[in-house]
């Protein structure tokens, strides 16, 4: 293979890396400018991330809405729910991944179905409790003007619990954006690929900007629900954490 | 996939905490209930050092803020900007910064457990009866008196929350502690090239059970120092 | 993650078409006069019949495997491919078992990890002529429904690795050299290291050393552990970039031969080389003739190094090399 052999080496160019001035990257500092640069990496992993949040978040309001409604009217039933949902907020995703593994196998659904498993319990406490805060006085008023039990729910009941409702979605999505960077084991990608797949780990630039980038999501959930929260609500003041 | 073929994986899981067997590629014995004991105590002993600084850190300064009735913002960003870092990249950045090693772990678990302890202190502390703390003032005790004697007592069960919260948290993040070199029971997922599915299940169940226990553990701890009349309160309201 | 690349392969099959259609029929650059070994240089052609079929190309869990199995994706892109990559699936036996359940199409593995650590083959038993030793694994891997495509020609090992300043001090050069220094000192290795004899197991019984003790750590860990004076001994791989841009580490002389030296081979699913044509096997075999020993460092060393992405590097390789245009 000679000739040949002479002719690709000289294609693939090797770099001289030695004696090079020690740029920020080979010294492993955090370097912005890198970050700059190089943002176009982090694009695909943050739409993956941002996915998996919206849809956990999506399909566990739906579910633990449903359970709310439903529980509202059955008190008996508050009980065995808060336990269930309970349960699946104490178990740590990673290790609901790997159960699911034989069942759902390794990637997106997997990981959609543990992080929603997680939202469930603190969006079903606030559907709740939202609920049993309406003031006495607005539901009595509501059956004056002779509304039925659905009327009164949805014409006046949900509104009012809206806020707290919101509330309970916003601590959802940000604990969702932490949990979806273990995604990268459930074979999901998300942030965490940036933070730990192959030799990332030991690169504090990419760690630094994939965790910042997930903080900075969090933070973005959290404020775009606080101002629908507030805007649901313009007569309350914002409930502390 | 059929119930049975189902319960499958998970039966071999079972079966690898009960008894040692071979190592995926052989070479070695893994599994048994000798090594999956280790690994819990390893877990146990990692989260356990972690929550305890982060309680000897966190309490007093909540209280501290709270009886003051200053740092509101700061008190509840912290457990906001808290709940926003994922436990993955703050075992990464420690990691990448500082090395491998037990000590580098529990530092960053110290660090995931403050939030919940600190704001759940500042606010048990902001929600004690203002009479109280007054008459308490009033009788000539010093402040850290007033806060040791009346706030903390009457703070304990929403500190307690607090420390729940975050003992679970970092018992799910003591997890992925083997990628910074502590094995704890995460190690049966992470290394599953070594102990196999059996083991990574095994290791999945081990770790949920573990949280459980601790959960129900702290909720009993809480409900021990709830008052009464505390405690019937919160049964009809929230919980 | 799997992730697709149709629109990216379409994009990249009708650009290389056009370029192949405007330079004329054979390609740039010399085409080689040996007949056993394939033309490298050679622009990959794109086949139109390839798009019905869908490969996954997995990897294992480190840089090389992460920039091998880019290379080969990118490389069956271009071939006309629709292929999704599933990489970074864990150790060689979490790659064997998703290749076996059919979740991947293949993935780059070495022949010697193959022999020791699928087929049970002791170190020593390993035929240094690699395509020997991809031919004994071939029949061990037919027997799981799987195929070995051609070794590459650059070979890669494990090897026992120190800061050379540590080196000095105990004034050893090979590994046999640690006899009675090894119970002082911590070895670090990858998880699966203390179930390999091409590993830990080897170190403890073809050389009878001890060690102070074992830790498991992420293989992307590796010069971490060194770096920070947490490790005396860490296992490295003889291709790693570190190793060839850096003076700061020495790997040990395995005088016993308990690490052998392995070529890469590709190894993929007999369903998936039946569905996908000859042109599957005649892709990879082209596009790996550029892999030499110190092409696959400077690979590495553009991604632990330089930091750059690893699919950005196999597309980097695939044009330099005149695979890809």
């Amino acid at each position: 293979m000679g000739g040949a052999v002479g002719l690709v080496l000289a294609a693939v160019q090797i770099r001289d890396r030695s004696g090079e001035a020690a740029t920020c990257i080979s010294q492993n500092k955090i370097c912005p400018g890198w970050i700059l640069d190089n943002f176009g990496r982090y694009v695909d992993p943050l739409l993956e991330h941002v996915v998996l949040t919206v849809v956990a978040v999506t399909v566990g309001f739906a579910i633990a809405f449903g359970l709310g409604l439903l529980a509202y009217r059955r008190r008996w039933l508050i009980g065995p729910i808060t336990g269930a949902t309970g349960i699946l907020y104490t178990l740590p995703s990673l290790a609901v991944f790997f159960l699911l593994l034989p069942i759902t196998g390794r990637g997106f659904l997997t990981a959609v179905i543990a992080l929603t498993a997680y939202t469930l319990q603190i969006i079903f406490r606030n559907v709740v409790a939202g609920l049993d805060n309406v003031p006495e006085e607005a539901k009595d008023s509501g059956r004056g003007m002779g509304l039925t039990d659905s009327q009164l729910l949805w014409q006046v009941e949900l509104p009012l619990a809206l806020p707290e409702i919101v509330a309970g979605v916003r601590i959802a999505a940000t604990t969702t954006v932490g949990l979806a960077t273990l995604a990268v084991y459930a074979g999901a990608g998300g942030l965490g690929s940036e933070i730990v797949a192959g030799s990332n780990i030991t690169f504090r630039t990419g760690v630094v900007t994939a965790g910042g980038l997930a903080v900075l999501l969090a933070l973005v959930f959290d404020v775009v629900l606080l101002l629908v929260q507030r805007a649901l609500s313009p007569w309350k003041r914002v409930q502390t954490a | 996939m059929s119930a049975i073929a189902l319960l499958g994986p998970f039966g071999d899981a079972i079966d690898f905490i009960i008894h040692p067997r071979d190592a995926v590629t052989g070479g070695v014995q893994v599994g048994g209930i000798g090594e999956v004991l280790a690994f819990t105590w390893a877990h146990v002993l990692l989260s356990g050092a972690a929550i305890l600084v982060s309680c000897a850190i966190a309490v007093p300064i909540g209280l501290w803020l709270g009886h003051r009735g200053k740092g509101e913002l700061l008190a509840v960003s912290i457990s906001n900007i808290g709940r926003a870092v994922p436990s993955l990249a703050l075992i990464a950045f420690f990691v990448a910064f500082i090395g491998v090693g037990f000590l580098n772990v529990t530092i960053a678990l110290v660090l995931l457990g403050i939030p919940p302890i600190l704001t759940n202190a500042y606010v048990g502390v902001r929600q004690v009866d203002r009479e109280v703390v007054d008459a308490a003032e009033g009788m000539g005790l010093s402040t850290w008196q007033v806060i040791r004697t009346v706030e903390l007592p009457l703070a304990l069960p929403v500190i307690f929350g607090g420390i729940r919260t975050s003992a679970v948290n970092v018992v799910a993040t003591a997890t992925i502690a083997p990628l910074a070199g502590v094995l704890t029971l995460g190690d049966y997922i992470l290394s599953a090239n070594v102990y196999g599915d059996a083991g990574r299940i095994a290791g999945a169940l081990l770790v949920a059970l573990l949280a459980v226990i601790v959960e129900l553990s702290f909720a009993r701890f809480q409900r021990a120092v709830t008052p009464k009349a505390l405690r019937k309160a919160q049964a009809s309201g929230s919980g | 993650m799997i992730r697709s690349r149709s629109t990216k392969a379409a994009v990249a099959a009708f650009a290389v078409s056009l370029s192949v259609l405007a330079a004329g029929c054979g390609g740039t650059g010399a085409t080689s006069t040996e007949a056993s070994a394939p033309p490298s240089g050679q622009v990959i052609q794109s086949n139109a019949d390839n798009a019905k079929v869908t490969l996954t190309i997995g990897s294992k869990n480190f840089t090389e495997e992460f920039i091998l199995g880019e290379i080969y994706a990118q490389a069956l892109e271009a071939a006309g491919y629709d292929v999704k990559t599933d990489l970074n699936l864990g150790s060689e036996q979490i790659a064997l078992k998703s290749l076996e359940d059919g979740e991947i199409s293949g993935y780059p593995e070495y022949t010697s990890t193959a022999l020791t650590s699928f087929f049970d083959v002791d170190a020593a038993d390993i035929p240094s002529d690699p395509n020997q030793a991809v031919d004994q694994a071939s029949k061990d891997f037919a027997d799981k429904g799987l195929v070995a495509f051609p070794p590459t020609d650059f070979t890669s090992a494990n090897a026992v690795g120190m800061l050379k300043s540590k080196a000095d001090e105990l004034g050893v050069t090979k590994v046999s050299d640690l006899e009675g220094k090894s119970q002082d000192l911590t070895l670090y290795g990858s998880p699966e290291c203390r179930q390999r004899v091409d590993c830990l197991l080897g170190l403890e019984d073809g050389y009878g050393l001890k060690f102070a003790k074992f830790v498991p750590v992420d293989i992307g860990l590796r010069y971490e552990v060194l770096d920070k004076g947490q490790a005396d001994l860490s296992i490295l791989f003889t291709t790693d970039a570190q190793l060839s841009q850096s003076d700061d580490y020495v790997t040990l002389e395995d005088d016993k031969a308990v690490f052998p030296p392995g070529n890469i081979t590709f190894v993929a699913s007999q369903d998936a080389v039946d569905e996908a044509g000859p042109d599957f096997e005649k892709t990879v075999e082209l596009v790996q003739g550029g892999l030499t020993e110190e092409v696959m460092q400077e690979l590495n060393a553009r991604v632990d190094i330089d930091r750059e992405k690893p699919a950005d590097v196999a597309a980097e390789y695939l044009k330099e090399a005149g695979y890809t245009q």
